[in-house]
């Protein structure tokens, strides 16, 4: 496997972040893993984006994620992580294929409301089973990695940090071949012109199946890495306004690289937490001033100002 | 000669509009057929129902002597019949270059694949190859919203050649290109057509354009056929000069506006 610029630099990153975070405080580290296993669901977002759908109802697959791995602790004695996450993506997966045969017959709006009528309806289904908490969701159990079970507190939520920055560089770097692969760019050009694509003898609904899909897992990871981050998970997960955020993060790094979204998601939860600290009233129009400033001012996103000079890249 | 496409009495409404009326056709194999007709005449919607894009009213349609009625435009597209269209249909935020390799990567596998790269060595050459053949490898590297006209019309056809169709249909492929341009451009294509040994049907109003390509002509009028044979005889014919060509000289000295 050889390995490009861009992947050998996300390896680096990814390494000075394992390292980091030996040195950081435990809110750093913890502020940091939400961000990233955030970003990954918003991964999720931006490959239905360059297909030129925008899911409204992402929270769907994100919460899928946590609750399997909830779950899975819970209910099934599935405590090792690894095999949680594999089971929470593994559900998203089947989840997706059946609900991408309607989905990818709509497109814009019609397929970001019903995105967001699928997330909703899961939603609905979690506040009304007692059996997992209602409203309040229930707790992760205890977890153990290939194993060994890391002490609770500062062990195991460096774990979980590692685990997840090690997950989002796999993340990345398949992304980022994917995006270059056939089906990557393919989507693109469905997003441009599918009338096009279709009279090049490809199916634009099977592409888009296969990229929802694909986005599906990704978030679903998301979502599993954060429920054994905060050891908690509940129907919030799938709530429209997580949805609206993953939409916003995406929007706020752009389309122009594998990165974007995982520095958009620390820029997003730093200007949160300061601005519920600082304005506690008024966070919510700080993060609205910052998103009329990114679409007016960077129109591709905060990676726009990473690479000045790149042409050619768009939003 | 082996009939390549058929259609028996093809029909396709609108309402009211009749758009096909019985269109009975047969294309050889190795042909190259013009087709004429004014405005509205039902040139398009023939392509369109040809290629899965319409579902015609009634009637059949043979390629190759099978039965490719209801079948979508991409198995049409996949069992050999190529197309391009009235406007440029491309993927405009992309390069001329990438537009191809797309392509191309289309013709190879109905699959795209995951994580190999899509433009590998031997498409990016192959791509070169096509450009150079059509004479726009100077927009290799320009959005497709950065090239002229004519230019994407080439980059159209190169798109539905690059596949290696047995059939192609090009519906008007110098409409939009200036009048100088247009013997150019269509040397172009049928150099590479004839390369390609590929069946051609094209849609032009340029009678000039007609006659110097064309080995048959079949003149719509009003979703019907009224003519069809070699382009002398049906260029002479008195009903295709009162309804199709005959109406041209007068639009033009009428006000210039069309
Ligand atoms: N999708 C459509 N809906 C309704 N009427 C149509 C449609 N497409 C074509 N028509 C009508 O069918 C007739 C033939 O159109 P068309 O095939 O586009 O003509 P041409 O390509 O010869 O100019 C015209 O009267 C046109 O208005
Ligand atoms: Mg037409």
């Amino acid at each position: 496997m050889r390995l490009d610029k861009t992947e050998i630099s996300l390896g680096l990153i990814a390494l000075g972040c394992v390292l980091f975070g030996f040195v950081s405080p435990g809110w750093l580290i913890f502020l940091l893993t939400i961000a990233l296993a955030k970003a990954l669901v918003v991964q999720g977002v931006v490959m239905q984006m360059r297909s030129g759908l925008v899911s409204f109802g992402q929270g769907l697959f994100y919460c899928i994620g946590g609750y399997t791995v909830g779950m899975g602790g819970q209910f099934f004695g599935i405590h090792d992580a690894v095999a949680a996450l594999s089971l929470g993506m593994f559900v998203a997966i089947i989840i997706a294929m059946l609900l991408g045969l309607l989905l990818t017959r709509y497109r814009e709006i019609f397929f970001a409301m019903l995105s967001l009528a699928f997330s909703m309806i899961l939603f609905g289904i979690l506040v009304k089973s007692q059996e997992l908490g209602s409203t309040d969701g229930f707790n992760v159990h205890d977890w153990t990695l290939f194993g060994w079970a890391p002490e609770a507190g500062a062990g195991s939520q460096y774990t979980v940090f590692t685990m997840t920055v090690v997950s989002g560089l796999i993340v990345a770097v398949l992304i980022h071949r994917y995006t270059k692969a056939g089906i990557g760019v393919i989507c693109e050009a469905v997003r441009e012109n599918e009338v096009r694509v279709e009279y090049l003898g490809l199916s634009p609904r099977w592409l888009l199946y296969g990229n929802y899909v694909a986005a599906a897992a990704v978030s679903a990871l998301g979502g599993g890495l954060t429920a054994l981050a905060t050891g908690h998970v509940d129907p919030e997960m799938a709530y429209w306004t997580t949805s609206g955020e993953f939409v916003f993060i995406a929007l706020l790094g752009g389309l122009g690289h594998v990165a974007a979204p995982f520095i958009a998601a620390i820029v997003f939860s730093f200007v949160r937490t300061y601005a519920i600290e600082f304005v506690p009233h008024t966070w919510q129009m700080i993060l609205g001033f910052t998103l009329l400033a990114v679409i007016i001012f960077l129109p591709k996103g905060l990676w726009s100002l990473v690479s000045r000079e790149k042409t050619g890249e768009r939003a | 000669m082996t009939c390549i496409l058929e259609t028996r009495s093809l029909n396709k409404e609108f309402g009211a509009v009749i758009a096909a009326k019985d269109l009975n056709v047969q294309i050889h194999k190795g042909e190259v057929v013009g087709v004429i007709g004014s405005n509205g005449a039902g040139k398009t919607t023939f392509i369109n129902m040809v290629t899965g894009y319409l579902k015609p009213t009634r009637g059949e349609i043979l390629f190759n002597g099978k039965s490719i009625m209801g079948h979508s435009p991409r198995a049409i597209t996949r069992a050999g019949m190529a197309r391009s269209f009235q406007v440029a249909q491309l993927f405009p935020e992309m390069t001329v270059l990438d537009n191809l390799i797309v392509a191309l990567a289309a013709a190879e596998s109905a699959r795209p694949s995951f994580l190999s790269p899509l433009r590998s060595d031997a498409r990016i050459a192959r791509a070169e190859e096509v450009l150079k053949e059509f004479g726009v490898a100077n927009y290799r590297d320009s959005m497709v919203t950065a090239v002229p006209q004519g230019a994407r019309k080439l980059v159209d056809i190169a798109m539905a050649l690059i596949g290696n169709p047995q059939m192609l249909l090009l519906d008007e492929p110098t409409s939009g290109v200036s009048m100088d341009e247009k013997t150019g451009l269509m040397d172009t294509v049928m150099n590479a057509v004839r390369q390609h040994g590929v069946t051609v049907l094209f849609v032009e109003h340029d009678m000039d354009v007609v006659e110097r390509y064309v080995s048959r002509v079949l003149a719509f009028y009003s979703g019907e056929i009224i003519a069809d044979g070699k382009p002398a005889a049906v260029l002479a014919d008195q009903q295709v000069r009162d309804l199709v060509t005959g109406h041209r000289p007068t639009i033009k000295q009428g006000n210039g506006a069309s």
